[in-house]
């Protein structure tokens, strides 16, 4: 499943770290080994984390918690496994019982993968047996309706969209009550890619949400922040700054069949306990799984060779 | 861009001032501090790890120099590596190229090709004079094609665009773009293409395909500067399948490092050429190397300043001042002072160079020499206590009374209060940012940690 889907998106690269990592196999030192794992750590993103997150693993080393060297990749990867959450549900990862429509915003900095996202999304709940409704609120990017409405031309679902420069709150508020006419139960809603330092366009967002809101009880029900996974520490400022203005469910990692591993979710998961629900894995609408913690750590700590 | 790996750095080089010598302990510890501030700015494992072992190798190798203080020696070590991973020598575009000139973009998905492939376009129509021929060759993305042409047309720039369909394939479409470029008379041809993973050995085939086709005179990697460690093996994919002539670094108009594509340079030899800064079609600049190396290199001089400042005044009186100036509250009075401590410590043209973002004082600073500094010390003196610390008094006739008192004239003293004006708002500001709403306390504490900071003279929020 994920993780086998992870294994083969990570086998099409061969780099230093499976090198690396087969010094793990035997009876290594451990200056050895945490060098090894110190590595792998870095180049996976994980960022100034894994400073302590070595420091911890020495220590339980030094104070005889762990039998020997051998032991200390099984140990980091459970540490790593517990940073990160994934949905609490993994059969239902999204809160949509509100509505009708539920609505479902997503959202992230530009070129993210938001949009392929949606169209992944939309078919995700289309095998749930849900009604999808999609949204173009990107009224600003050049071509971005015309992108979406391929998306959902070829997943056969209506799309409702404003005029090129619209204000994308009235497109939301627009859809909502199209979504309630046509009898949708889901509303999933595109936005412009911003920077999460943008002030303006963040407090545009803000709008979004409260029109929303005000459209349907309890809107928007779940929001999901797209982050690429090959972005290094600045994913978790975009957390951070994303969460301030619109209170984020969980992360969409995007573009994990790369040889990226997207670590920095471990230190969102840590600062900020946002989970991570789905991950991208290609670039069509079928390219999407439910994140799992412990194949996501078993990826990252996997050495990339068979 | 890298001013918080400046930082950082200039933190670490604290490490070395005072008494102490350069023990051993001192510069393993300085050294790891480097390597995670390098880790955090996103720079690649690797290269991290090879810098803090070369800059270490320099300084443990050293005999501790007679007469030069150990943060000295270590900024030396530091400022000899950081060039090291700076320097470029060649310009944005290539030198000698065919005409029309071709220019290919490449990258990861969702780095900003298109948008940059615009900016370019408009780049160099504007700037260059050029007459431009923008080629659609993402055929993948779902409407790629029409975000080009579109872009193209609010812009003024003309696109060679074919529908997606069967038989038309990147290669296909790129070698007719530059047939159209030549007949149409075009100056230059810039080609967009699909993002593609440096691990898709398919793609990454197409993509050099493409390359030949159009032999282009550059082919830029496309690099967004949000990127983590992936982006030097993409960036060695790429080199690889394409020669590469540089990077344009995208998306720093917001709080990114680029610490990944310091990485791409060092471990491929390809520097930046362009950086990206807003969402807006002109918002591409020349990236310029040197004025970034010069800008980090700064940092040694900067280290010795502070120290000549650190000798030249009392510590916690000029903290207080450093406190009341941040908050925008500065006077003519501490302009004063700080022009006559500058002066205690020596030649005004020689601080001046020592003072990194110089380049940025407007008008008083600009051209000031020794002579200068006598007639605006004139200037201040000429006025009342009251109008030193409230120089909004200084209407027109107080303004004539003043250059006559001070043997200058109106226009002059109008230039030190406008120059005044503005160093008022930049420290107000700069202050601010340091202080992100924190505490006056916290804010002591910070500068104190800075080491000798507060000391810097205050006018120059160059800084
Ligand atoms: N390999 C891979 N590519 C992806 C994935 N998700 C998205 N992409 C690609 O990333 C690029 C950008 O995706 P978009 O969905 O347009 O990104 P966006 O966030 O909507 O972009 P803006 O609206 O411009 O901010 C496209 O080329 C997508 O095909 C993924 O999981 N894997
Ligand atoms: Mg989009």
């Amino acid at each position: 499943m994920v993780l086998s889907r992870l294994r083969r998106g990570l086998a099409r690269t061969r780099n230093r770290i499976a090198h690396t990592l087969r010094r793990l196999g035997g009876d290594t030192s451990a200056e050895d080994t945490l060098e090894a794992l110190e590595e792998l750590l870095y180049t996976a993103d994980v960022g100034p984390l894994a400073a302590e997150l070595l420091a911890e693993a020495e220590g339980a080393l030094n104070r005889g918690r762990l039998a020997g060297p051998g032991e200390l990749r099984g140990w980091l990867q459970e540490r790593l496994a517990g940073l990160v959450a994934g949905p609490n549900d993994p059969a239902a990862p999204l809160a949509l019982d509100g509505g009708p429509p539920a609505v479902l915003l997503v959202v992230g900095v530009n070129g993210s993968g938001k949009t392929t996202s949606v169209a992944k999304l939309t078919r995700w709940l289309q095998e749930q047996g849900r009604r999808p409704l999609v949204a173009a609120a990107d009224t600003f990017r050049a071509a971005a309706v015309e992108q979406l409405t391929i998306w959902c031309e070829r997943l056969g679902v209506e799309l409702v969209r404003g005029a090129a420069g619209a204000d994308p709150a009235a497109v939301v508020h627009d859809a909502c009550a199209a979504a309630r006419a046509r009898g949708a139960d889901v509303l999933v809603v595109d936005t412009a890619g911003r920077l999460h330092t943008q002030k303006n366009l963040m407090a545009e967002l803000a709008k979004v949400a409260r029109v929303a809101g005000r459209q349907v009880p309890g809107a928007p029900h779940e929001t999901l922040l797209v982050l690429d996974a090959t972005t290094g520490q600045n994913a978790v400022r975009q957390a951070r700054m994303f969460g301030e203005i619109v209170p984020i469910d969980g992360v969409l990692l995007a573009k994990l069949d790369g040889s990226a591993k997207g670590g920095a979710v471990l230190a969102i998961g840590r600062e900020l306990g946002t989970p991570v629900k789905f991950v991208g894995l290609g670039e069509g609408v079928e390219d999407l799984e439910v994140f799992d913690p412990a194949a996501f750590a078993a990826a990252l700590l996997d050495p990339g060779g068979e | 861009m890298l001013e918080n790996l400046q930082q950082s750095l200039s933190k670490v080089l604290d490490r070395f001032r005072g008494p102490g010598r350069l023990s051993e302990e001192h510069i393993q510890a300085a050294l790891r501090d480097v390597r995670r501030a390098l880790l955090e700015a996103d720079v690649h494992f690797q290269v991290a790890k090879d810098f803090t072992r070369r800059v270490g190798e320099r300084l443990l190798g050293q005999e501790r120099l007679a007469g030069v203080s150990g943060v000295q020696q270590a900024t030396a070590a530091f400022q000899t590596e950081l060039a090291a991973l700076m320097a470029s020598d060649q310009p944005a575009l290539p030198k000698n190229p065919r005409h029309p000139m071709v220019l290919l973009l490449a990258g990861l998905q969702g780095v900003g090709k298109t948008t940059a492939a615009a900016k370019l376009g408009l780049w160099l129509t504007r700037r260059r004079n050029k007459r431009v021929l923008l080629a659609a060759c993402d055929l993948q993305r779902p409407a790629a094609v029409e975000q080009l042409r579109q872009l193209g047309e609010r812009l003024g720039l003309d696109v060679h665009a074919e529908m997606p369909g069967p038989g038309v394939d990147p290669p296909g479409v790129a070698a007719r773009a530059l047939a159209q470029a030549r007949n149409g008379r075009y100056d230059v041809l810039v080609v967009d293409t699909a993002g593609r993973l440096h691990v898709d050995q398919e793609l990454m085939e197409e993509i050099e395909q493409v390359g030949r086709a159009i032999r282009p005179d550059a082919s830029y990697l496309v690099l967004d500067g949000m990127a983590g460690q992936v982006a030097v093996d993409a960036g060695k994919a790429f080199a690889e399948r394409l020669d590469l002539y540089g990077v344009i670094l995208t998306k720093m108009d917001g709080d990114a490092r680029g610490g990944a594509a310091l990485s791409v340079r060092e471990v491929t030899g390809v520097p930046v050429r362009f950086l990206g800064v807003g969402e807006k079609p002109e918002d591409l600049e020349e990236f310029d190397a040197e004025r970034l190396a010069g800008r980090i290199l700064d940092l040694g001089d900067l280290v010795g300043l502070v120290e000549k400042a650190q000798e030249a005044v009392d510590e916690q009186a000029a903290l207080d001042d450093y406190v009341r100036m941040m908050s925008g509250r500065l006077t003519m009075e501490d302009l004063l002072q700080q022009f006559r401590m500058l002066k205690k410590m020596g030649s005004m043209k020689k601080i001046l160079g020592m003072m990194p973002g110089m380049g940025k004082m407007s008008g008083l600073l600009d051209s000031v020499d020794d002579r200068q500094f006598a007639r605006i010390e004139a200037i201040v003196l000429s006025m009342t206590p009251k109008e030193r610390l409230h120089p909004e008094l200084l209407d027109g006739s107080r303004r004539l009374r003043v250059a006559r008192g001070s043997g200058t004239s109106v226009g002059e003293v109008k230039r030190l209060l406008r120059s005044f004006q503005d160093m008022q708002k930049q420290m107000k500001s700069l202050g601010k940012m340091m202080r992100g709403g924190r505490s006056k306390k916290r804010l002591l504490r910070q500068l104190g940690q800075r080491g000798g900071i507060p000391n810097l003279p205050g006018g120059f929020p160059g800084l």
